[in-house]
């Protein structure tokens, strides 16, 4: 079911190989393995406690997998990886009493910078941001979203190879959401890998290139975001036309709903079967009624998310969903 | 280890340039130079504002001769006392005394008619004078003359010396020993709890703040519990070592400016000079030797080694029991949580600091006292405590070894609970969780 993606001009930030991870009551990670090529925007989708905290923490070294083997750039994961690697935990926070510049500078050089590197990089990122004059400031006195800018400058400080950012929105207003995704995007362009877990699907939507998706422990879908959405089309079309008097092959179509717009203008979500691509079904509707507006129906990552979710564990409604 | 130093000095800078610090790191050393101060400062202000009472007295037995004292000033008035009751009535005086012929074996009748209550004190004095005439004249009747009864006091100082199996003599001073033993026990046992909840509290801060996910994306939470232990420890040694400096230099400061090296010494002086008695400046040629001799027993303590003791027992008691808070700091939530794994784990502790009055002090080395100078959770407190007293030096070895052993396996105990503690949120702690959590494999 799962697609894998192999690029061979690419190079891999990470390849996950079977990993597992059990504790005493559940098995957090059941045999996952991921490829993530170098310079995307990664999207590690799951519902709550699907197991994709484990996975990033044994990333970040905090905890270790019982079983299979994590490549960082083609290395073992090792020690000093955490220096390439920057990391934004969903659960964030701050040392409250610290002043904004000492933070900045701890965190910097816990990561292996050093004292006069984190300084000037530190001065760049509050310029670039707009809060050079936060320096001084204690956290306990920032807004919530003013700590989350601090906290995103933390993580990218030491300009990491692979960013891991988990839910990196929440707590953002629309325009401060806006500027990270700025960010998000700069740092890819400057050749960071960038890892992202969350539900938002419309920032899937928008800002990844792969995905991958983890439920119930196990990872059940992964690829190009494209190469997804072709793979879950169901060749289903939506077309607007005036009148409704007419009839299509039953063999060959299956109207899945009919509304009318206003006066004789109706929208219809028709249903091909396999083998029969747009231009046919256009020829096909031509004859018989006055067409408006045709598309294809692609499935959103909501759409595949939740029915995948849903249906998983229950392959018969899964095989069902894909047919839909 | 690089990454350790970070910590340590974050540790350690971010609690030293916190207000707190700087109040009660100059506060406290104030507070005992304070207490001097204002005590001198009322015993002085009291001695100038203290005027001599007038007590008029009718003495109908005749057998009083009264002298005027620094207290009182005496008026014997040839009346009756109705009439000099009239009389009192019309003064401003303190006091009307009544003396009736009495027997001197038993002298009963003496009134005393003031105006307002007076003070026990003031009562006592008179008093005292009282009888003193009285015994004076009984002695007389029992034909004793005052040498003879000055002959009859002795005072006798036991001149302490410990025989050691080399045959060497030290001169000793269990006064000091006790008090030395006492104040240090007591120390350890403050220092170790005060820095052990500052640790449980710290690692608390970084776990609500959710600080402590990014920071062991950086360093193993081992190196972040040790980095925090040392730290706070240093803090305690800098602000231990500035309350020494200024404590020795403020009180010091204040006796200097009272002009009271002393206190005793002179307060006696200036007895002897109005009093001109032989019994006094024989009682303060006795002080002097006395004080001579606890200065020459002070020399003879060994102060070197007992500070050397003290730092090694203070760092090995705080290292040993720091990683036990910092393991229950791991796993709660908030400080109420963590009542009910603090007390058992400061347990110990608290029978060392029992086991120093009951055992240490009075029987130093008993078995009792040995046992809990040895076993490594007791011994900071128990070893500090005994060490004034002489402690064989095979038994001082064994426990300092035994103390870092110790405190190297309830860090090692520590590191393992830490390591899952701090990422756990929400979970009902209870020491089945602990145990769990310290057998699961990393």
């Amino acid at each position: 079911m799962a697609l894998i993606h192999k690029n061979p001009t690419s190079v891999e930030a990470l390849i996950a190989k079977n990993v597992t991870k059990v504790y005493s009551e559940h098995t957090a990670l059941d045999n996952v393995s991921l490829t993530i090529p170098e310079k995307t925007i990664f999207g590690l989708l799951g519902p709550n406690g699907a197991g994709k905290t484990t996975l990033i923490r044994i990333i970040n070294q905090i905890i270790n997998s019982d079983s299979g083997e994590i490549l960082i750039f083609g290395e073992k994961l090792k020690p000093n990886h955490i220096e390439i690697i920057g990391y934004l935990p969903e659960e964030r926070g701050l040392y409250k009493k610290m002043k904004v510049g000492e933070q900045l500078l701890y965190l910097a050089q816990l990561k292996g910078l050093s004292r006069k590197d984190a300084m000037a990089r530190i001065k760049i990122w509050l310029e670039k941001f707009e809060i050079k004059d936060w320096w001084h400031k204690k956290v306990e006195d920032l807004s919530k979203g003013m700590a989350q800018k601090v906290q995103f400058i933390s993580t990218v400080l030491h300009e990491p190879k692979l960013i891991i950012l988990d839910e990196p929105f929440s707590g953002f207003d629309p325009v401060n959401a806006q500027l990270i995704t700025e960010k998000i995007l700069e740092l890819k362009e400057n050749g960071s890998t960038i890892i992202f877990s969350t539900h938002r699907m419309e920032t899937v939507e928008s800002l990844c290139d792969h995905i991958a998706l983890i439920n119930k422990s196990k990872k059940i879908l992964e690829g190009p975001k494209k190469q997804v959405k072709e793979q879950f089309r169901s060749n289903t079309f939506l077309i607007e036309h005036r009148g409704n008097n007419f009839t299509l092959p039953s063999e060959k179509y299956e109207v899945k709903g009919q509304t009318r717009i206003e006066d004789d203008l109706y929208s219809t979500t028709l249903k091909a079967v396999d083998g029969i691509k747009g231009n046919q079904v256009i020829k096909d509707l031509i004859d018989i009624t006055e067409v408006y507006s045709f598309q294809e129906k692609l499935p959103t990552m909501a759409d595949i998310f939740i029915g995948l979710v849903k249906a998983d564990g229950d392959d018969a409604l899964r095989k069902h969903l894909q047919e839909v | 280890m690089n990454k350790i130093w970070l910590i340590i000095q974050r540790e350690f800078l971010t609690r030293i340039q916190k207000k707190s610090f700087l109040i009660t790191t100059i506060l406290v050393p104030l507070i005992f130079p304070a207490i001097i101060g204002v005590l001198v400062y009322i015993m002085k202000k009291e001695a100038e504002s203290a005027k001599a009472d007038t007590v008029q007295v009718v003495d109908e037995s005749g057998k009083f001769v009264f002298e005027n004292t620094k207290r009182y000033n005496f008026v014997p008035l040839p009346l009756t006392i109705d009439k000099a009751k009239d009389a009192y009535k019309q003064t401003k005086d303190f006091a009307l005394l009544y003396i009736p012929p009495f027997d001197i074996n038993k002298p009963e009748g003496m009134i005393i008619y003031t105006k307002e209550n007076p003070s026990i004190e003031k009562v006592g004095g008179l008093e005292s004078i009282l009888q003193d005439r009285i015994r004076d004249l009984k002695l007389e009747a029992y034909k004793i003359d005052k040498e003879t009864l000055k002959s009859l006091k002795v005072s006798v100082n036991l001149k302490q010396i410990n025989i050691s199996e080399t045959g060497e003599e030290k001169s000793s001073n269990s006064g000091i020993l006790y008090g030395l033993g006492f104040a240090l026990g007591i120390l350890i046992y403050m220092f170790v709890l005060v820095y052990g909840i500052q640790i449980m509290q710290g690692v608390i801060d970084e776990k609500t703040s959710k600080i402590v996910e990014v920071i062991v994306s950086s360093v193993k939470p081992f190196q972040l519990m040790l980095g925090k232990i040392i730290g706070i420890a240093s803090v305690g040694l800098v602000q231990f070592t500035i309350w020494i400096i200024l404590i020795t230099v403020l009180s010091s400061g204040v006796l200097g400016y009272f002009g009271l090296k002393m206190p005793q010494k002179q307060a006696m002086e200036e007895v002897a000079k109005q009093v001109g008695d032989e019994e006094v400046k024989q009682a303060m040629d006795q002080q002097d030797k006395q004080i001579n001799d606890l200065l020459g027993n002070l020399s003879q303590i060994p102060f070197g080694k007992i500070a050397f003791v003290f730092v090694f027992y203070f760092m090995g008691g705080y290292l040993l029991y720091g990683a036990l808070f910092a393991a229950v700091g791991s796993a709660v939530e908030s400080m109420q949580e963590s009542q009910q794994f603090q007390f058992p784990i400061t347990l110990p502790l608290l029978i060392g600091y029992f086991g120093l009055f009951m055992f240490i002090l009075r029987d130093p080395h008993g078995p009792v006292s040995f046992w809990l100078s040895i076993i490594p959770f007791t011994s900071p407190v128990a070893m500090v405590g005994r060490i004034a007293f002489d402690v064989p030096t095979w038994e001082l070895i064994l426990s300092m070894v035994l103390l870092i052993g110790g405190f190297l396996f309830t860090t090692w105990i520590a590191g393992r609970i830490y390591r899952v503690g701090i990422l756990m949120t929400g979970t009902k702690v209870s020491w089945k969780v602990l145990a769990k959590w310290f057998f699961m494999k990393s």
